[in-house]
């Protein structure tokens, strides 16, 4: 029997897999998509520990909280900071090339929000080479992979989880698969914002609808970092390092108007403001001259041409601030357990109390492969003289084979993808930079018609084999689960927070130094506050 | 604009039929992706980030292996998947051979040795590991035509890239593990390297290897093949003997 079922095969869930498969468990990973296809890919910028005496682990703890605007937990950030060096060791040591610096020890560079130079990177593809490498750790460690599988539910009985549903995309099955532990590391939930964000379309939050709906608690999902600068029209990232090296934002008159180093949040929202006055905003790096863009931001200036067709040095770069990364997400402990029994969640899907309000730039990567190492750890700890029993075929089981079947026949009078598109739409204007509480209710109502229509929905395509329609309706289904947390914690919090700014709370409220918990009751859906 | 895209369904006949769409996005990933919610929800395609590295998007215009997501389309264009694995429908073709053929290279970090990296050691390496292993170089490699069994490019650039990185304790089991079906079955033609979108160039990476391999004692099994082939001077024994044995 599979010891430990790993359900997502990025950064968070491949450092689980190899943790707990040196350890000696038996390891299954069931991944959507190909692990080399995930999110972590896209990560740029860099991974923050402290390597040198002249940083310090309290800065580190003491620029994250400051991040968190009060909603970090010390004891967890402390424990992920003072492991950070042993993490990046580890990761070196795997084969990650870390980019060296001139005495051959590991580079590092400033992000935004940080005291000292505590980025380590590999070129610009921190993300794709450290996601690479773990994939080539994981096939040195005959890690067995379910590829393509995607995770339906979590299979409960007693109240612990036992295993999960999946739905195999190549052939159309549902198959059942039992563990005595399982860890979601299945990624955010920003492709609610659908056309404007910064993701992979994959990212659909599949796992944390699944928690919900088996009863866990998600935490802080009115969270959503945006980020000032992506290419207009493809949403492609251009890095802030575009604008450390000296670049400008200019509005159509060729303006400057906002000190484009200020943080992320607030450029964003000055961008959004011109854009909502029907201006066009740009980046503009002109001055820089092409031999200093070819050598300080050479990865922009390709991305500038093969997706804007935009040459840097000579023309004008148009761009919108675009949804980047989610703060919120399952509520998970100090062990990266859930508030389910036997279920724990790492990665982008888990709200772990380091990110709080908003998220340090350096601290998602830290974060994703410090938590896969501690879940897996846990979990390697709990296991002993542990079993599970179970009754095949499960439930829910059954009831997911049946309703894949009943997919095939729902009416599809009702077009889900233009429902996606223009979901994506409102939540950018109204969940967006900035949220009142007229706008937001007017979006909740929107997302309660979807949820009654949603069997008045369906898929055009009827087949069995690789049906992406089918994937993507079921994703759908999963977006409009999480739209409505996101929603009602957002119009809970009456205040303006680190990333959720309020137009009608402009200002941090004490009380509300807390975190949202989400959850649900009877299937109606509740949102409270607690400390952290 | 128009465009054509050669789709495959298993239980339609005929299996593959070439489609034509009128289209108004000029990326192509916008293409399929406006082709596949507004007009067949039918048509199946990889996708993933949209930015250029996660590899999941590769498909052939026109012949030639593009990333979809990098690439501006022209009126008539010919969309077709990639080729020498499984078409399991559509644009979506089987990515088995990958974890085969990388298991079977070695392609990975078998014994760390602590070593001092240099910047110099970290650029070594630096192109080679930005692979995203989209599988063009694959698709545009003609040794598939003969021998399914070809590593490949992109897994014998990921074993140069461990076999030249300094926290590598045994090249020598990587180096055995590609002669057969490996370095010495390319045929040095560079499609790889002309489709690579991450600017990697295979072709120079296995003549590195064939040169590392030379350096370990390997040789060239298509040179020691021609031994067999007779002088005329029997078995270079010329008659003479100067030491008289």
């Amino acid at each position: 029997m599979t010891d430990i079922l790993i359900v997502g095969s990025g950064g968070a869930g491949l450092s689980a897999a190899i943790h707990a498969k040196k350890a000696g468990l038996n390891v299954l990973v069931v991944s959507k998509t190909y692990p080399t296809h995930s999110q972590t890919s896209q990560a740029q910028g860099g991974i923050n520990a402290v390597l040198h005496e002249n940083d310090s682990i309290k800065s580190h703890v003491d620029d994250t909280l400051k991040s968190s605007h009060h909603l970090g937990n010390h004891y967890v950030i402390q424990n992920m900071c003072e492991n950070a060096k042993a993490t990046i060791v580890w990761l070196d040591e795997l084969g990650v090339p870390f980019s060296r610096d001139e005495t051959a020890h590991i580079a590092q560079r400033k992000l935004g929000g940080a005291s000292f130079s505590r980025a380590c990177y590999s070129s610009d593809y921190t993300g794709l080479k450290i996601l690479h490498t773990l994939y080539d750790t994981c096939l040195k460690e005959s890690i067995e992979f379910l590829h393509e599988h995607m995770l339906l539910n979590f299979i409960v009985e007693d109240k612990k989880v036992i295993g999960i549903t999946a739905f195999d995309i190549q052939s159309g099955e549902v198959k059942e698969l039992f563990a005595k532990r399982v860890i979601v590391a299945t990624g955010g939930y920003i492709s609610l914002y659908n056309g404007f964000n910064t993701n992979s379309n994959a990212t659909t939050g599949d796992g944390i609808a699944a928690a919900l709906r088996a009863g866990a608690k998600l935490s802080n999902m009115e969270f959503i970092q945006f980020h000032p600068t992506a290419i207009k029209g493809c949403n492609v990232l251009v890095s802030e390092s575009a604008r450390g090296e000296g670049g400008y934002i200019v509005d159509d008159k060729g303006n400057r108007f906002i000190d484009e180093l200020k943080p992320r949040d607030e450029v964003a929202r000055a961008i959004y403001e011109k854009i909502q006055e029907n201006h066009e905003v740009f980046l503009d790096v002109r001055h820089l001259g092409l031999e200093k863009i070819n050598e300080a931001i050479p990865q922009e200036r390709r991305l500038a041409m093969d997706f804007a067709k935009v040459k840097l040095e000579e023309e004008l770069l148009s761009i919108n601030p675009a949804a980047h990364y989610c703060m919120g997400g399952i509520l998970v402990n100090e062990n990266a357990q859930t508030t389910l029994e036997n279920l724990y969640a790492c990665g982008e899907c888990a709200q772990t109390n380091v990110h709080g309000a908003n998220r340090l730039g350096g601290n998602s990567l830290l974060e994703i492969i410090t938590f896969g190492q501690i879940a897996a750890l846990h979990c390697v700890n709990e296991l002993k003289n542990s079993t599970v029993s179970y009754t095949t075929p499960s439930k829910q089981f059954l009831n997911d084979k049946m309703f894949i079947k009943e997919v095939y026949s729902f009416p599809n009078q009702i077009d889900f993808y233009a429902q996606k598109e223009f979901m994506g739409k409102i939540f950018f204007k109204n969940i967006g930079l900035f949220r009142n509480d007229l706008n937001m209710k007017a979006v909740l109502s929107k997302i309660r018609q979807w949820q009654k229509e949603f069997a008045f929905m369906g898929i055009g395509d009827k087949s069995k084999i690789f049906n992406k329609n089918l994937v993507e309706f079921i994703e759908f289904g999963n977006m409009l689960e999480l739209s409505e947390t996101v929603v009602i914690s957002a119009i809970s919090r009456c205040e303006s927070r680190g990333a959720h700014f309020r137009s009608d709370h402009p200002f941090e409220v004490k009380d509300f130094a807390k975190n949202s918990i989400a959850y649900k009751m009877d299937g109606i859906l509740a949102v409270d506050f607690e400390g952290n | 604009m128009k465009i054509k895209i050669v789709r495959f369904d298993i239980n339609k006949q005929p299996q593959q039929k070439e489609f034509e769409y009128e289209v108004s996005h000029s990326r192509l990933l916008d293409a399929l992706h406006e082709i596949k919610t507004k007009q067949d929800n039918s048509l199946t395609f990889r996708q993933g980030c949209g930015s250029g590295v996660c590899g999941s998007c590769a498909v052939r215009v026109n012949g030639v292996e593009r990333l979809a997501c990098k690439t501006h389309i022209n009126e008539h264009d010919l969309v077709e998947p990639i080729k020498y694995t499984k078409v399991i429908r559509d644009l979506v073709v089987d990515l088995s051979h990958q974890e085969k053929f990388l298991n079977t290279a070695k392609a990975f970090l078998q014994e760390y040795e602590v070593n001092e990296i240099t910047k110099k050691d970290e650029k070594a390496i630096d192109i080679q590991s930005n692979c995203i292993l989209c599988q063009s170089c694959l698709s545009s490699c003609p040794v598939y035509e003969v021998n399914e069994n070809f590593l490949g490019p992109y897994v014998l650039t990921r074993v140069l890239r461990y076999v030249n990185d300094k926290k590598e304790n045994n090249i020598t089991e990587k180096l055995a593990s590609i002669q057969s079906n490996g370095i010495w079955d390319c045929t040095l033609c560079g499609n790889c390297t002309m489709v690579c979108p991450q600017f990697i160039d295979p072709k120079n990476d296995i003549l590195n290897l064939r040169t590392k391999s030379y350096q370990n004692g390997y040789t060239d099994p298509n040179l020691s093949m021609n031994n067999g082939f007779d002088t005329g001077f029997g078995n270079g024994d010329f008659g003479f003997n100067p030491n008289g044995f």
